[in-house]
């Protein structure tokens, strides 16, 4: 089981202020709560701005053939767009962002652990509740996943050759991010503060 | 007294490392250290390395430091949380031991006790913010010192010889921006890498040590070649360790391509860093021959 949270407003502001943006909306899925209410207001002021070019509202976005024909179906809206943002948990945002691969991917929740029973998610993505996420800051690559040591400012020394220092089957999930930052020209993301991750995210989400 | 201090008169800071014992003797190793490296500026305390337990850095940094050396405090992230990691940093201030080296550190899977938990609560970038927060007065947690607040030299590591060298840039400027003060480098077998990479380092003002390795062996060229990230040994050199059995083994080959490399790098970087890995002996030879 987990839950995802609206990201604050000032943070999605910030990602997608004077952009225009297609949304793409997770919902349904039976093993994450959603917040759709705040989720919904959220959408109705950024349509009310103008800046929206289309809306994709459905459930397990995780699923990539059933995911693969719907984005086809909205290519025209995607495509003018200046960025997508996407309300699911980490799963879903990689899910999208691996799909287009040259646009901007935004998420705009943070996935959280909650106690007992964790939901059927495909292997092929891999999302840790890590309840901040940092997709906006990594290329919609997850680096608590990616990532051996869980890093969230940039690659460790540790790659021979782009592979991980803990494991030589696994790419270095650092410079997949890297990569990836530079293929969609985002690499000025790298500049952006300090991150310290909050381990107490988990506690308090299963407090309440 | 602080490297940094060094480097802004213009000097050409030159330290050495030497790695605690799995034990708690180590009258030895101060001797040693008193010996050949007293004529330098700086000697680094490694921090478990490779994740192999051993004597702590923190306890091996002040042992030096009442022998009258200047020793650089190495900390990583695999072994404890952000309240020890401030924690002995606080202990350091109280030991007057002001230079750091701030890095991430192995996993634990590469060390001696691979059923570990890997901590890496903070990163090497976390934990310039952190060092940075407490010289402010305050903790990580926002909570403020008591007293004068503590203040160090923030010494981080970049890898220039890398095949990603790009990432490395990218990483060295968050840490630049996180408040590092200098920066010492992997070891560097290919001079003109590291002039290229010196040359793109440049823009972001901080001194940087070269870092050498004397080769001991073909045999160790060529284990760096396929297990440490960032190092390449080029085969000339390997051939050259080849030629002259006897030479190679006494040292006198390693020493001559080190020499060289520090040499070639000097007139681009604002310092040496060497890892001399157990051959702290041949450490006042090399900065003969490379004109030190
Ligand atoms: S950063 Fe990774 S683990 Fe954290 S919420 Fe996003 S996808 Fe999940
Ligand atoms: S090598 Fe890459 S994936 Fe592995 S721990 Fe380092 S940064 Fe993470």
């Amino acid at each position: 089981m987990l839950i995802t949270e609206l990201k604050p407003r000032e943070t999605i502001a910030s990602l997608v202020d004077g952009k225009k943006v297609f949304i793409i909306n997770c919902i349904g899925c039976k093993e994450v709560y959603f917040p759709e209410k705040e989720i919904r207001e959220l959408e109705n002021e950024l349509s009310a701005s103008g800046n929206v070019t289309g809306i994709i509202t459905t459930d397990y976005i995780c699923n990539p053939d059933n995911m693969k024909l719907r984005l086809e179906k909205h290519t025209g809206e995607i495509e003018a767009a200046d960025a997508v943002l996407v309300f699911s948990c980490g799963v879903g945002v990689q899910t999208i962002a691996s799909y287009l691969e040259e646009k901007a991917v935004y998420a705009g929740c943070d996935t959280c652990r909650l106690p007992g029973f964790q939901g059927v998610t495909p292997l092929e993505y891999k999302c840790d509740q890590c309840g901040e996420c940092y997709l906006n800051l990594t290329g919609g690559i997850c680096p608590i996943t990616a990532c051996s040591k869980s890093l969230v400012n940039g690659q460790c020394g540790g790659a021979k050759d782009g592979m991980c220092e803990v494991d030589g089957s696994m790419e270095c999930g650092w410079e997949r991010i890297y990569r990836r930052l530079e293929e969609i020209g985002r690499l000025d993301v790298l500049k952006c503060p300090t991150q310290v991750r909050n381990f107490a995210t988990d506690d308090e989400v299963s407090a309440e | 007294m602080k490297i940094t201090e060094l480097f802004e008169r213009g000097e050409f800071v030159v330290s050495a490392e030497v790695g605690p014992p799995k034990g708690f003797h180590v009258e030895h190793l101060i001797e040693e250290a008193k010996t050949y490296l007293s004529g330098i500026t700086a000697v680094n305390v490694t921090d478990n390395q490779s994740s192999v337990m051993r004597l702590g850095s923190l306890a091996m940094c002040k042992a030096l430091k009442d022998e009258g050396l200047t020793p650089i405090f190495q900390l990583t992230c695999r072994d404890r949380n952000r309240i020890a990691l401030q924690s002995d940093l606080l202990s350091a201030a109280m030991f007057g031991i002001e230079n750091l080296l701030l890095l991430t550190g192995d996993h634990t899977k590469m060390g001696d006790h691979p059923q570990a938990k890997p901590v890496f609560d903070l990163d090497s970038v976390s934990l310039i913010h952190t060092v940075k927060k407490l010289e402010e007065g305050v903790d990580l947690g926002g909570n403020p010192l008591i007293g004068e607040p503590p203040s160090f030299a923030k010494g981080a590591v970049v890898s220039p010889c890398s095949d990603s060298v790009d990432a490395q840039l990218a990483k060295m400027e968050r840490k630049v921006r996180a408040g590092a003060d200098y920066f010492q480098t992997q070891a560097v077998f290919e001079p003109e890498k590291f002039i290229k990479f010196m040359e793109k380092a440049k823009q972001f003002g901080k001194p940087v040590q070269v870092g050498i390795i004397i080769p001991k062996s073909v045999g160790m060229a060529r284990f760096m070649n396929n297990n440490v990230a960032g190092v390449h040994v080029p085969e000339e050199m390997i051939e050259e360790l080849k030629k002259d059995k006897e030479k190679t083994k006494a040292g006198i080959t390693g020493v001559e391509i080190a020499a060289r490399i520090i040499k070639e790098c000097k007139p681009y970087c604002q310092g040496v860093h060497i890892m001399a890995l157990g051959w702290e002996s041949k450490v006042p030879e090399l900065l003969k021959l490379a004109e030190i």
